[in-house]
């Protein structure tokens, strides 16, 4: 059997296996991967490509890729899901800790690395919990029944008469007669298949699960020992940056071959991909805005403003429409409605904006590659630089390490790929970060949608028909990660190379039952984007913020013409009782006020209101109450406190849950403020924190209060990471009609939009 | 060469004079804990005491913190370890998401609190608006640094 000992790893806990060791050797762990060649990674060193290849599929039916116990006791756990800084590790850690027995601080998490953890795509979908967790479950579960087994022939008694506590098998009539999991195994592996169907424990037993264990990762964060992929070193390592065309489909026509600038290793061109590397990273920042570069000057292709590009989006035929939901006949029931509600509502392109642009370190040669960088999908990222290198996928290893938040598709992919590039060319390991303009300006942006809306309102004061149409440029979404370069921003300045993102219809989620109903959603071809800082890809629940806001708000428009209350009119008109549930669990918990229409002027210059929304997503279910001060005066204004209502069913760790909704309101509350992609018609001008502002200390609520709903034992977990943003716009504008009776359709909602609103 | 004083150790490095302190720090010290934001003193995430006042280091030149005391995050608990009390505060509270950003709250926050250890809810507000947290991580920073405001208070009197 061949060993392969791992050192450079990133841990839930942050640190890489090289900072236990030389903390004082608290975990000593040797992966022995089946099929796998030699290679002995010298701590704090490059990996050699020399050690290629690395196996092509970690397998997933083998517990042992899922599970290991050293000697000493220690557990090491490896998934194929990443920590986005929403405590994933730790509740993979509760999971593990809890299914296998023993002490949660005995449990190491491996994550994100293509050459030793299972594929499983990595994180995206608010997936982590259900399917990383979900795995981790059954093969712990199976590692168990091993031991037990293992120990019954140790301990010579039947397994009927064993349990297992803190790391050991015992006879349950008599306590002392006992045998560690280190011994049991000797370091050795399990060499058994993970079951389709293990015995997991009754989650009602559960001692670990569903506790508020704090977060491992934090007390690094503070300390700054938390290793970021901006933080590795590696020995040789040179300093990267690139240079983008400065307009929308601009060519590379010409650049300066020989300039003398300080530390210059090389100038990269292939195609329309530039970049330099240099010794230093400042002299790598110098380089690229020294060089000389001459481009060519395309005709402009994007739009004024954001009024002709919704224009542009309600006119243009679309390339694709879908019909969702549909029920009745619309068109007959609003031609005999007593009256037609109508609306449009509009959602602007946004950036991921992370807190640091993207940071890769590729080191390629030897015909092949290692990659580390921040993103949450490494698995089909290996593909996609395999494609763009021309190498076969077992010559490419990518290692995911923590990098700035990343919310969707950010520029972690393009970041990786681009550095690969200039590692390729220079033959040494090359560091790239990006430059704020490039993070803001050039990641994939959540895409622009127009909707249309109508209503159709009956005799007796009912809505009996809802009519929804959906206009937006695809959100290309890559289904399984960036598997080809073309889904790269360097595949496409490059050239040569076909993207496989595809479009995803705009749907609202909500179980309205209308008699009558209609859901289409039409893209817009936006093709020409993929050069350019306004290629779209995912961004938190992918386009959940834009159909929401449109359909909720709308749900409100109908309430108020309806003369009903906007609660009570969402529950007159739901099916579903999970999303009834969180819809009444907010409400009670606000103190909601029935009322119906605006709440009346007092008079003063401030104005108060509250309002609701809610939105299922894939399981789970979320409604949010938002309270809302106004400024008549100005327009200005400020949530002065969220209620929300969350069913993502049993949570493994409710402590970090808390954080991970605060931080979806408070993210989703920037979004719906501040947040719009600022363009002229040829370039992305929203390049820095000030031509993107976000939210700042000033403006959070003073209060958010979160309700549980469905969290119980024998409740499925769901997902977590994105749900609670989806209803934040919606809830944000409904309580700003409340207090001032002014509708804001068009995000996002500014106190400019707002003024002029009440003043109309 | 340029000498420096950094985290109570006499450093020197060969560096351009203009080279911003953030990369020195980072790259010829290896202290991480300040992170590369924006570089145009922005967000906040590279924030380092310089004499004990929060400043900017992607802007700073290195120059410009020969003769003054430098202080990272690496540096921000005492010798003996223990932590500083906005870091205490921060894991009580769980304050942190990505976490990237979370030097700069600290920081500033340990500066903003010696300098007004009675800081209210509103001077903290305005003392750490002009950082940036992308994740939405505010409500628990801003009870963290309550939090930590409120203990030192506590310590003080005692």
């Amino acid at each position: 059997m061949k060993t392969l000992a791992i050192d450079q790893f990133v841990t839930h806990r942050g640190t890489t296996r090289r900072d236990f060791i030389t903390a004082g050797g608290a975990l000593v762990v040797s992966f022995s991967l089946p099929g796998c060649a030699v290679n002995a990674v010298t701590a704090g060193a490059p990996l050699p490509a020399a050690g290629a290849p690395w196996p092509a599929v970690i397998d997933r039916a083998a517990i042992d890729s899922w599970i290991r116990i050293a000697a000493d006791g220690s557990v090491t756990a490896a998934v194929g899901k990443i920590e986005a800084g929403m405590g994933i590790g730790t509740a993979f850690a509760q999971v593990v800790a809890e299914e296998l027995d023993v002490p949660l601080e005995r449990v190491t998490l491996v994550m994100g690395d293509t050459a030793t953890t299972p594929d499983q795509r990595g994180t995206g979908g608010s997936n982590g919990i259900m399917e990383g967790g979900s795995a981790l479950r059954k093969a712990a579960a199976e590692g168990r029944a091993a031991l037990l087994a293992l120990a019954a022939a140790k301990l010579h008694a039947p397994v009927e008469a064993l349990r297992t506590r803190e790391g050991f098998v015992f006879v349950a009539a008599e306590p002392a007669r006992r045998v560690a999991y280190g011994d049991l195994l000797g370091g050795q592996r399990f060499d058994v298949k993970v079951g389709d169907h293990p015995k997991t424990k009754d989650a009602r037993t559960y001692t670990v699960v569903g506790k508020p264990v704090p977060r491992f990762d934090i007390p690094p964060k503070v300390t700054g020992a938390y290793t970021y992929v901006t933080d590795l070193r590696v020995p040789g390592m040179l300093h990267g940056r690139v240079i983008r065309p400065p307009e929308a489909g601009a060519h590379l026509l010409r650049v300066d071959g020989s300039p003398t600038i300080a530390g210059l290793v090389r100038v990269v061109r292939k195609g329309d991909f530039l970049g330099v590397v240099c010794e230093r990273e400042e002299q790598a920042i110098a380089a690229a805005s020294k060089l000389v570069v001459e481009w060519s000057r395309p005709a402009a292709f994007f739009w004024r403003d954001y009024d002709e590009l919704y224009r542009h989006l309600r006119a243009e035929k679309p390339k694709a429409s879908k019909r969702g939901d549909e029920k009745g006949d619309v068109e007959a029931a609003l031609r005999m409605a007593t009256r037609v509600l109508e609306a449009r509502y509009e959602y602007p392109f946004q950036s991921h904006a992370s807190m640091g642009p993207a940071c890769a370190i590729a080191d390629v040669r030897d015909g092949g590659a290692v990659v580390w960088f921040g993103g949450p999908k490494p698995y089909p990222l290996r593909k996609a630089l395999a494609d763009l290198l021309a190498l076969p996928a077992e010559k490419v290893r990518v290692i995911w390490m923590p990098g700035p938040g990343s919310y969707g598709m950010n520029d972690a992919d393009d970041c990786a790929a681009d550095a690969a590039l200039l590692a390729s060319a220079v033959g040494r390991p090359v560091r790239l970060q990006y430059m704020r303009a490039e993070g803001t300006g050039w990641d994939p942006k959540g895409p622009p949608i127009a909707f249309n809306l109508r209503a159709g309102i009956n005799s007796s004061g009912g809505v009996f028909a809802w009519d929804y149409e959906a206009r937006g440029f695809s959100g290309r979404v890559r289904n399984n990660g960036t598997d080809v370069a073309g889904d790269t921003l360097a595949g496409q300045l490059v050239g040569g190379h076909k993207p496989k993102s595809t479009d995803w219809p705009q749907f609202s989620a909500e179980s309205y039952r209308f008699p009558n109903a209609r859901k289409v959603s039409h893209t817009i071809d936006w093709n020409r984007s993929m050069t350019t800082g306004l290629r779209t890809a995912h961004l938190r629940d992918p386009d959940g913020m834009a159909t929401c806001f449109a359909s909720e708000s709308f749900i409100d428009e109908a309430a108020f013409a309806t003369g009903v209350d906007p609660v009570e009119f969402r529950l007159r008109y739901l099916a579903d009782a999970a999303d009834i549930a969180v819809v009444r669990a907010a409400a009670q918990k606000a103190g909601w006020q029935t009322r119906v229409g605006p709440r009346p002027r007092d008079g003063g210059r401030m104005a108060v209101g509250r309002g609701i929304a809610y939105a299922p997503r894939n399981g789970s279910v979320v409604a949010i109450v938002a309270e809302v001060e106004v400024d008549r005066d100005t327009g200005r204004y400020r949530v002065r406190r969220f209620t929300c209502a969350h069913d993502c069913g049993f949570v493994v760790n409710p402590l970090s849950l808390k954080g991970t909704i605060e931080a979806n309101l408070i993210q989703g509350m920037s979004r719906a403020m501040h947040e719009a992609v600022r363009f002229d018609r040829s370039r992305v001008l929203s390049v820095d924190w000030l031509t993107y502002p976000i939210v700042d200390m000033t403006e959070v609520p003073d209060a958010i209060d979160i309700v549980l709903v469905n969290n119980r034992p024998e409740a499925r977990s769901r997902g977590a990471g994105e749900p609670s943003t989806r209803p934040v716009a919606a809830a944000i504008a409904n309580a700003l009609f409340d207090a001032t009776g002014a509708r804001l359709r068009r995000v996002p909602l500014t106190p400019e939009a707002l003024l002029a609103a009440m003043k109309a | 060469m340029i000498t420096i004083q950094v985290n109570g150790r006499r450093e020197s490095v060969r560096a351009d004079p203009d080279t911003p302190l953030l990369y020195v720090l980072r790259n010829d010290l290896g202290l991480t804990g300040p992170k590369f934001g924006c570089g145009l003193a922005q967000c906040g995430a590279c924030t380092v005491h310089l004499d004990g006042k929060a400043i900017r280091s992607c802007l700073t030149p290195v120059t410009t913190a020969q003769g003054a005391k430098v202080t990272t995050l690496e540096g921000l608990a005492s010798a003996n370890g223990a932590l500083h009390a906005v870091q205490q505060a921060f894991i009580d509270e769980q304050a942190a998401q990505c976490g990237y950003c979370i030097n700069g709250w600290l920081m500033t926050a340990a500066a903003l609190l010696e300098s007004n250890p009675a800081a209210t809810d509103e001077e903290i507000r305005r003392g750490l608006s002009g950082l940036k947290c992308r994740c939405g991580t505010h409500m628990s920073i801003l009870r963290a640094v309550k939090l930590a405001a409120t203990r030192l208070a506590a310590g003080s009197k005692a």
